[in-house]
């Protein structure tokens, strides 16, 4: 049996109220709220964060590959799935791979790995953008998704069963946006219309026969693409039971692109019991179905940190900040010199520190270094310490400041001193924070960040934001896990 | 194992210091030239005698010839030294014991800075390559943090130690309103200094140093040789120099309320000079008031006050001018402005001229102690050195 083993939604903090665009332009909007991704993230480190929680809730899963897709990548030429390999201290042998470009590859990509051998980490994360007042800028979204695909094994049971797929593909323009432009564009909604929703019951037909079930058997469908007019079409016509439609976070995350099947189908797992059937139908440029099952072994799986709470979590950014971070506007920067770009070599050697936050831990006195360090700050002994993997260790804040002069993409900048559960402190930014709410004595976690861009090479480090998931605070610290 | 000192050892002979501030019409050549000057008068010497030089820059220039050239010294040893904030006091530490050793018969140590060309506000860092995972903090804001911590452990309220930093910041601008040669010469009331926009932190514009170009020099001899070049030298007692391991910043014991490595600084100073009793032996000190916290600190730190009461001593007005022990007659890094590689040599232009009577008489300290402390840090909690150093009219 094949099938999902793990997987996990990731969605920033942040959220924009869409009445909050017609409010500045006058024009635009809609209902609800989009999800924004901090100015410190980027579809490599938000999918970094889908794949820790992912991997949290399957600790015996061990991926052999990771497979990042995304239209909107942090590099080109440049894999960047290797930092999410990093990120999460992956051995060598696993390769990391990125499939791009277009928004099919996302659902293409975890479509392929339920056929595929072996257990395959499929990441998928995107941004989306948009003119002011436009349609992309105000119904897109961002975050991620990771889903762990294999085998069936003991320590690593699947429990979403994969039944079948199908995919009908045709050549038509509806949406395209061309190398370095940071905007998409589409013709005629109707037109779209009229291609999609013949193909999306053509590849669900074909779908439902393979996996060897009734659309009446599907007990949640999840209907996602970019083309609002025509999942809405296509919807009506698959033939679903009542009830069944899952919500497709339009309303409160926005389209996420790439990322989106992934996302939807990842708080339906959270949401499924087993015998349920989950059927994902995307469309872009064709379309493309998958279906599952969920086994008995769901029954043992939690998520550590599901969608709808994180769905739940957001709080508000303003349109003018949420144009800054997405360099739609460009406010004075505070007068200090940028940062110099991040050397390769310096940064290739301390690999597992920048990318894994791992620490060491001298033997003799046990006293924690962060960074590591070669000769201990307590007994002085020399190349006698172990690596203290620190990014799954929970900290609270000793002391902080709010430095309103120093460089940020953001400022000011929230910094914090952060006393690590078990020993170890660190003075690092804080991301994700309001800082009138913030107090001593607060606990944070550690979350993967792109500290700033300089010469195109991205500044990849560790901040800590507070904890807001109190149910999971008060269980077991996944550090001992 | 040891540090011995070497107390009586060597003079200061002669000094200079330029004027600090934003002078946008002096380059660094100009500053080095009009300190060189000054202090060369002063010994009534010239470049020729001096047998080696050197030179404090943290940021503005590297190797000797960045003193050589604007000198023109030819064929003379000139090293440049940097060592943060207390580069300065560096300068004058290698000149001092270069003579002591023997090795030559006169040094001169010449600090200076210019800060002011780079564009930006406040004193930027210059980092070489690295992987991106530093702080890219601001000095102040690492500071900052340290005002709460002394609160919360000494049960200071905010509003009582709100205004013991703004009393720190009026004292320093009051002296400094009387320096011909400071950078802000005028006096700022606490309501104005509170009312100050935030920098970091609870700290605001006036908690911070003034940001400066200048320029200090300082020749020495052996003590001996002292009374050839002036009838009033100024006599080294002690020279003390620590560097913490910097594991302040990641060591969960470390609680922000004092600096380990300016209170091993002071141990070390006061046990070459010989001092049991700072606060009534000295008749001031200059110390590196880079962020009112980080004075209120010191007064513990160098032993002026007892943990957890320099808050109120500060209220009490022991460190004013006119109190028990005043602190920074010269305005300070606040009011004096601090262009990093000079401020550890004008500390000691401000000895030159108190402890020989030569200070302008609205800030001219009338005692009859005859010893002062310098104080100078860099880097930040946690991760700093430190130099402390006692001078005095008098041997013995």
């Amino acid at each position: 049996m094949r099938g999902i083993i793990s997987s996990a939604g990731y969605v920033p903090y942040r959220r924009l109220a869409r009445s909050s665009i017609s409010a500045f332009l006058g024009s635009g909007a809609g209902k609800g709220t989009r999800s924004v991704a901090s100015h410190d993230e980027d579809t490599t480190t938000m999918g970094v964060e889908a794949a820790r929680i992912a991997l949290r809730a399957a600790p015996a899963a061990a991926p052999g590959a990771i497979w990042l897709a995304t239209a909107t990548p942090a590099y080109l030429d440049k894999t960047n799935a290797t930092a999410v390999h990093a990120a999460l201290r992956l051995p060598s042998d696993v390769s990391a791979l990125d499939f791009g470009g277009a928004l099919r590859s996302g659902i293409g990509t975890l479509a392929t790995a339920m056929t595929g051998s072996g257990t395959i980490l499929v990441v998928l994360s995107d941004q989306r953008d948009g003119l002011p007042g436009g349609p992309d800028e105000s119904f897109g979204g961002d975050g991620a998704a990771a889903i762990v695909v294999g085998d069936d094994g003991p320590g690593a049971p699947v429990i979403a069963e994969y039944l079948g797929a199908a995919s009908a593909t045709d050549e038509f323009l509806d949406r395209w946006r061309t190398p370095g432009e940071r905007r998409s564009r589409s013709w005629e909604e109707r037109f779209g219309e009229t291609r999609y929703v013949p193909l999306g019951r053509e590849a669900w037909a074909r779908a439902l026969k393979n996996a060897g079930v009734e659309a009446a058997d599907v007990t949640t469908a999840v209907v996602t693409g970019m083309h609002g007019r025509a999942t809405k079409a296509l919807v009506g016509k698959l033939g679903l039971a009542p009830g069944t439609l899952a919500d497709d976070l339009a309303s409160t995350v926005g389209q996420t692109g790439t990322a989106h099947p992934g996302l939807v189908v990842s708080a339906a797992l959270e949401r499924a019991r087993p015998g349920d059937v989950i059927a994902v139908v995307n469309l872009a440029d064709g379309a493309d179905v998958v279906l599952w099952r969920i086994t008995e072994a769901h029954g043992r799986w939690t998520s550590p940190r599901p969608v709808e709470q994180q769905v739940a979590a957001g709080a508000e950014l303003s349109y003018g900040r949420f144009l800054s971070w997405r360099q739609m506007l460009t406010p004075e920067p505070p007068r200090r010199p940028e940062p110099a770009r991040v050397s390769a070599s310096a940064a290739g050697r301390s690999e597992d520190w920048k990318f894994g936050f791992v620490g060491s831990r001298d033997h003799a006195s046990g006293a924690v270094h962060l960074p590591p360090a070669r000769v201990s700050m307590q007994g002085g002994a020399v190349d006698d310490m172990e690596p203290l993997p620190m990014a799954d260790t929970r900290g609270t804040v000793v002391t902080f400041t709010v430095d309103r002069m120093a460089y940020s993409p953001s400022p000011p900048v929230v910094f914090a001193v952060v006393d690590f559960d078990g020993g170890g402190r660190f003075p690092v930014e804080l991301t994700d924070v309001d800082a009138d709410a913030l107090a001593i004595g607060d606990r944070v976690e550690m979350t993967f960040r792109r500290l700033f861009s300089a010469d195109g090479i991205h500044d990849y480090f560790w901040k800590a934001r507070p904890i807001r998931d109190p149910v999971s605070e008060t269980g077991p610290d996944p550090a001992s896990g | 194992m040891s540090s011995h000192g070497i107390r009586d050892r060597v003079a200061i002979v002669g000094m200079g210091c330029t004027p600090f501030g934003e002078l946008w019409d002096k380059g660094l050549d100009d500053l080095i030239i009009d300190a060189s000057t000054e202090a060369f008068a002063s010994a009534g010497v010239t470049k020729h005698d001096v047998d080696a030089y050197w030179l404090g820059t943290a940021q503005s220039g590297m190797s000797g010839i960045t003193l050589a050239r604007p000198l023109q010294l030819e064929g003379k040893p000139v090293s440049r030294v940097e060592n943060y904030c207390t580069t300065g006091s560096e300068a004058l530490r290698a000149a001092a014991y270069a003579v002591a050793s023997g090795a030559y018969d006169m040094a001169m140590a010449v600090g200076a800075e210019k800060v002011k060309d780079s564009g930006y506000q406040g004193l930027n860092a210059n980092n070489p390559p690295n992987d991106g995972t530093g702080r890219t903090l601001t000095a102040a804001a690492m500071f900052s943090m340290v005002a709460p911590a002394y609160a919360q452990k000494y049960g200071v309220e905010p509003d009582q130690l709100t205004d013991v930093l703004a009393t720190i910041s009026a004292k320093n601008h009051y002296n400094g309103a009387r320096n011909p040669r400071a950078q802000f010469r005028r006096e700022v009331s606490k309501e104005t200094i509170c009312a100050s926009p935030r920098v970091a932190g609870g700290l605001g514009v006036f908690d911070c140093a003034g940001v400066a170009d200048g320029a200090a020099a300082a020749i020495v001899v052996r003590a001996e040789d002292a009374l050839r070049y002036t009838d009033t030298p100024l006599y080294i007692k002690a020279l003390a120099f620590s560097t913490g391991s910097g594991s302040g910043l990641i060591d969960p014991g470390y609680d922000y309320t004092h600096f380990p490595e300016c209170e091993w600084a002071a141990a070390d100073a006061y046990a070459q000079a010989g001092i049991t009793d700072p606060r009534r032996q000295l008749a001031f000190a200059e110390v590196h008031d880079c962020f009112t916290p980080t004075e209120l600190v010191l007064m513990e730190d160098l032993g002026f006050a007892e943990r957890g009461t320099a808050w109120k001593e500060v209220l009490a007005g022991t460190f004013a001018l006119d109190g028990e022990l005043p602190v920074n007659p010269d305005g300070g890094l606040k009011s004096f402005g601090h262009p990093v590689g000079a401020s550890g040599l004008r500390m000691f232009f401000e000895c030159w001229l108190q402890l020989r009577g030569e200070a302008t008489p609205e800030r001219q300290i009338t005692t009859d102690r005859t010893l002062a402390l310098t104080h100078n840090l860099g880097g930040y909690p946690g991760e700093m050195v430190s130099f402390v150093s006692v001078v005095g009219t008098e041997l013995g």
